[in-house]
């Protein structure tokens, strides 16, 4: 049956050179019945689709009754799940534009060093670009624009800025309540 | 910037073996003033990592964490905040009192917060909100939707759409803006009112327009239920509206790809159904496979592929569309949409889809095996006898480079081009006993073999040079179960040839050579040389002399079969028949339930022994065809993943079981004596079921001796859609109705079907048993039954039963599902289609070997027959299987399948209440204009029933 509502995407994973989960996101939002409910189906769907496409570069797979496409590089396979009868252009956009928006992010030659070193980054950008199941962004440019980067501990600053940063918020706050009230 | 820098100690390993309690006792670090937002976002990413990877989080662990999340909102780092928003949305599902945060997401909705912040704030709280909740919020949602930086309106949207299945009524309040940001007037705006808030931060202008899938989506669950509505949407957006442009009113584009996929769909959905529509839809999908983008113009190709009705000429621009798609070498997932498509739309037109053969060979070798198997399996369904060389000389060459499990893949190709192009077997059987010869697995030579034993069946000018194929592959196999199974076969195949002595010679080779297993199978095949009717006495006496030597065996069991054997051959024809050369078998689905049932009944051992009588029996052929079909069909489904179901139109038939459905015919024929093998597997389902219900369980007893196919006994798109199914016992009759209720509004309780005969039936059928349904939700189908009592055991009445589905209505909240409070609901009835008894339901349908001297020693005693004057049919073949249908009876090899058009003979068997053998034979001739004279002759036991089964035509 065509899919006829906005939900496309039923899982995200984020596999190692050894098939090993990094990052694996099932999404329940959808019609139907959710696939792989316990972590056990999970890793078994997720090493025989591993099995399956190692060493090989054919971007699509029907596997299991799915639409998989994936993209690999070096040690780092990333495959996105949809429904069988999906259009798997439409998969690859929102793959593509995840894939490419993380190679952004950790500076290209995308490894698992560099997605366990930049974990904060990979797992908001996923979050930039499917929303439960929903695809939000195909863009990698947005994607990548929308992750914030990592902020500093301002632990030991000086007392201008402290005053300085003081003012701004107290004002900052009165602009709020102001605000509020104005709503209310 | 690496973890290391933050945690000296943090390597690679340490996080992949990250330990929840590690990460819950590092969380005390939230509460610390002040904030670290640096070293707290990298913690929330450890538990977001701890998530992803599957730990599994108590309740009280998430909403502790949670807590001391929230403090975090005191910091106003965009980095950090960024990550608390995330980390609240995955705890949402097993935190308790989430909803405490909803006042720190408000605040950062407020339009002049950051666009990152609001589009994050939006989604993380409508992932939190209760639906009462959504009054307080629906103000800023609505302008959200019409914001004009699209990661906003989108994160709107689609939280929109996430609420739309709890909250319709609200989200349907904001369609106007809904269709604003639909229609692209938001982003061609000014300066937003709230501008300056969001200049702080330097947006990325996105290029994927995706703000109008979002809106596209939402607007069509929105109005899915109106179908003008949505065909207004569709035509706005078609380009079909174009006198409006003249009015001034600019005619809205879609410039989103994925909205116009979605367009599409929708499209389809709404106008394919209308024949009036059909010339503009076709019109309309022809405009889109132009579409620039490859995800539309495949799109529309496909719809247009899966459209009904739709003519091989009508296709061609679709098929050109798909072609051009095949070669493109750097998208390996536009191929394989292409192909995928072309395999789905072979089976309907294969003569659309012949065009690209030439392209579709090209892709055999493709490196995405998919598209390789949808390439070969395409191909199989399309291509001629002339292309069957190319493509065999093509498939050798690389046999030797692809792995086993392809090669299964191929061999099975292979196998059903045998059975499409018999004439071309010396080419198949080249192949086939080369690749024998190469390396491979188990499953591989099986699937080779297979083919060749087919090949020997069905191609008899072949058949010696296959046989000897396989006497040369079990001199040197590693498999014992391939060696069985070529044993059992030569035994099969190899008496009825010219000179069955080589053979022999082979067997007896693997007695002297093998292990004790494929021993005893070489004896049993040697015994059946031995009792074949061709034997002379010279070979009779050979083949007792290699038995006797048999008899000093070290295995108990190939000296069993020898001694059996040799007892055999000293017994006359008929007994060696009945036991060497049966050509029925049970029908094995119901044998595997009733042994099943045996074996659970703890008193069954002191109610006698196993009763094989009442297990229907198939011959060896119809079992062979129902085993190729299930392949075909396998072949299809298991190798390319899924099977692709036909255009959907009314959606899915709620209580249509897969079995119902038509199933693809297989290549090679039989597809109608298959669904009689089928109809097995059936009562073994309906049996567990009814066995399943306290009432009707006794009933289980007695054995059934029949299930009819189900009748709709309504049109498919009414309020109630009920089936009907006959369960015939010995001495009951049980009428099972499916009933699906399709009103949303509607909850239906105490469900039952009045049945009112249409005759006097009293002394002859008694009610005795009804079940109702207690409940029937929407589209959740339910079962009631209705038991009669077959109270006069001599008569078998035809009757007819006027049906009414009673029931009491109760109005519910279609959303929920539950009943109104306080609505005790009122009765209502709903007249059904009636339902009727006849004749063939008593019948059941079971093969019986040797139908011909079964005919002759009835002889005329037993036998009715009359003339009937067909006039309605139009062809024989519809005749025939109608015939069949209402006989009840199981039709023997070729029944179903008449050689000429002008006249046919068709035989079938049948049991009488399971318990008298009953032959009717058939015969027909057609006359265009006065359609089919059939003449039925019934021969059984019982005179009576002979003529019971007569009278079922009429």
């Amino acid at each position: 049956m065509v899919n006829l509502s906005l939900y496309t995407v039923r899982a995200v994973i984020v596999l190692d050179g050894e098939g090993n989960r990094l990052i694996a996101k099932y999404y329940t939002r959808g019609p139907g019945e959710q696939s792989y409910k316990t972590l056990k189906e999970q890793k078994k769907f997720e090493s025989e689709l591993f099995g399956k496409t190692k060493k090989t570069n054919s971007q699509v797979i029907l596997y299991d009754g799915q639409t998989v496409v994936f993209t690999a590089s070096s040690d780092v396979y990333i495959y996105l799940v949809g429904d069988p009868e999906e259009n798997e252009l439409l998969l690859l956009a929102a793959l593509q534009g995840f894939y490419d928006a993380v190679c952004q992010l950790v500076k290209y030659d995308l490894s698992k060093r560099k997605v366990l070193d930049n974990l904060d980054m990979v797992v908001l950008a996923l979050d930039e670009t499917i929303d439960d199941g929903i695809i939000l962004e195909t863009d990698a440019n947005v994607i990548a624009s929308n992750v914030s980067k990592r902020g500093v501990d301002t632990i030991d600053v000086s007392l201008s800025n402290i005053n300085e940063q003081t003012i701004i918020d107290a004002y900052k706050q009165a602009k709020e309540r102001f605000n509020l009230a104005l709503l209310r | 910037m690496s973890w290391k820098k933050d945690e000296d100690t943090d390597e690679l390993g340490a996080l992949m073996n990250l330990d929840q309690s590690t990460v819950m006792q590092e969380a005390r670090v939230f509460n610390e003033t002040p904030i670290r937002p640096r070293h707290s976002r990298l913690l929330l990413a450890k538990i977001i990592f701890l998530l992803y990877r599957g730990d599994k989080m108590s309740t009280t662990e998430a909403t502790d964490l949670f807590f001391s999340i929230t403090k975090l909102f005191q910091c106003k780092d965009m980095s950090l905040r960024q990550m608390v928003y995330l980390t609240i949305k995955e705890l949402s599902t097993v935190s308790e009192d989430v909803i405490m945060v909803t006042s720190s997401l408000m605040k950062d909705m407020q339009p002049k917060s950051e666009i990152t912040y609001r589009a994050n704030a939006i989604r993380a709280l409508c992932k939190i909100v209760d639906p009462s909740m959504l009054p307080g919020i629906e103000r800023f949602l609505k302008s959200a939707i019409v914001e004009k930086s699209p990661s906003i309106a989108s994160a709107a949207l689609v939280s929109s759409f996430h609420l739309f299945k709890d909250a319709k009524d609200a989200v349907r309040r904001w369609s106007n803006e809904v269709s604003e940001a639909l229609n692209g007037k938001a982003l061609s705006q000014g300066s937003s009112f709230f501008g300056g808030g969001s200049s702080a931060q330097n947006q990325v202008v996105s290029n994927s327009k995706i703000v109008q899938y979002h809106a596209l989506g939402l607007m069509y669950a929105i109005r899915q239920h109106d179908r003008m509505a949505v065909l207004k949407l569709v035509q706005s957006f078609s380009g079909q509206g174009k006198s409006s442009s003249w009015m001034g009113g600019s005619n809205p584009t879609l410039r989103s790809d994925m909205a116009q996929v979605m367009l599409v769909r929708y499209a389809v959905r709404v106008m394919e159904n209308d024949s009036s529509l059909l010339p503009q839809l076709y019109t309309l999908l022809e405009e889109w496979m132009g579409h620039r983008s490859d995800m539309v113009s495949i799109e529309a190709a496909r719809a247009m592929c899966q459209l009904r009705d739709v003519t091989a000429k009508q296709l061609t621009p679709a098929v050109n569309v798909l072609q051009q798609a095949l070669s493109a070498s750097q998208k390996p997932t536009l191929r394989f949409a292409a192909i995928r498509t072309l395999n789905a739309l072979a089976r309907t037109h294969p003569e659309a889809v012949q065009p690209c053969n030439v392209d579709m060979e090209g892709l055999i070798t493709d490196s995405n095996r998919s598209v390789a198997t949808f390439a070969i399996t395409t191909l199989l369904k399309t291509g001629n006898e002339a292309s069957v060389d190319r493509l065999m000389k093509q498939m050798q060459g690389f046999m030797a480079e692809i792995s086993d499990e392809f090669k299964i893949i191929v061999a099975e190709a292979v196998r059903s081009l045998c059975r499409k192009f018999p004439s071309k077997h010396s080419v198949f059987l080249g192949f086939l006993s080369g690749v024998l010869r190469d390396e491979g697995g188990f499953e591989f030579k099986r699937a080779a073999i297979e083919a060749i034993m087919d090949l020997a069946k069905n191609v008899p000018e072949c058949k010696e040079a296959a046989l000897a194929h396989l006497c040369e592959f079990i001199e040197d196999c590693e498999f014992t179960k391939l060696s069985v199974r070529v044993l059992h076969f030569l035994g099969e195949e190899g008496p009825l040839t010219a000179r069955p002595t080589i053979y022999i010679r082979h067997i007896y080779n693997r007695v002297v050579l093998e292990n004790s297993v494929v021993r005893a199978a070489a004896v049993s095949a040697l015994a059946k040389f031995g009792v074949s009717p061709m034997a002379d006495a010279s070979l009779q006496r050979s083949v007792n002399v290699l038995l006797k030597r048999c008899l000093d065996d070290r295995d108990d069991e190939v000296r069993d079969r020898a001694a059996w054997a040799l007892r055999m051959s000293g017994c006359n024809q008929t007994l060696r028949d009945k036991y060497v050369r049966d050509d029925s078998t049970f029908a094995l689905a119901v044998l595997e339930r009733k042994l099943v049932e045996y074996c659970a009944d703890p008193d069954a051992s002191s109610k006698g022994s196993f009763n094989f009588e009442s297990i229907p029996r198939i011959s060896r052929a119809q079992e062979e065809e129902s085993r190729t079909r299930a392949r075909m069909e396998n072949m299809d489904a298991v190798l390319t993943g899924t099977t692709i179901s036909a255009p959907s139109g009314s959606g899915r038939q709620a209580g249509g079981t897969e079995s119902t459905e038509p199933g693809t015919p297989g290549i090679g024929s039989g597809a109608a004596a298959s669904g009689f093998m089928d109809s097995f597997e059936q009562q073994v389902q309906y049996a567990s079921q009814l066995n399943a219900i306290p009432e009707l369980a006794v009933f289980g007893e007695q054995p059934l001796v029949s299930s009819a196919k189900p009748v709709e006994l309504t049109e498919s798109e009414t309020e109630y859609v009920v089936r009907c199914v006959k369960h015939v016992y010995e001495s009951h009759i049980v009428f099972q109705f499916d009933v699906t209720n399709t009103i949303p509004e509607q909850v239906l309780e105490q469900v039952e079907v009045a049945m009112e005969p249409e005759e006097d039936i009293e002394g002859v059928l008694q009610p005795v048993v009804v079940v109702p349904i207690a409940e029937l939700k929407y589209d959740q189908p339910g079962t009631t039954y209705v038991a009669f009592e077959h109270t006069d055991p001599e008569t078998f009445p035809a009757v007819s039963f006027a049906c009414t589905l009673k029931f009491i209505v109760k109005e519910c909240d279609p959303a929920t599902g539950e009943p109104e409070e306080g609505d005790d609901g009122f009765e209502d009835e709903y007249s059904l289609e009636a339902t009727d008894i006849s004749a063939g339901d008593y019948m059941q349908a079971t093969y019986i070997p040797d139908s011909h001297t079964l005919w002759e020693s009835l002889g005329v005693d037993g036998e009715a027959v009359e003339t009937f004057a067909l006039a309605s049919f139009d062809s024989i073949e519809e005749c025939v299987s109608k015939v069949c249908d209402l006989l009840g009876m199981c039709p023997l090899e070729g029944a179903l399948k008449p050689k000429s058009k002008a006249a046919h003979q068709a035989v079938f068997t049948g049991r009488w209440l399971g318990r008298t053998r009953a032959v009717a034979r058939t015969r027909m001739t057609y006359q265009k204009g006065a359609g089919v004279t059939m003449e039925l002759a019934v021969r059984s036991e019982d005179r009576n029933i002979s003529e019971l089964v007569v009278s079922a035509i009429a």
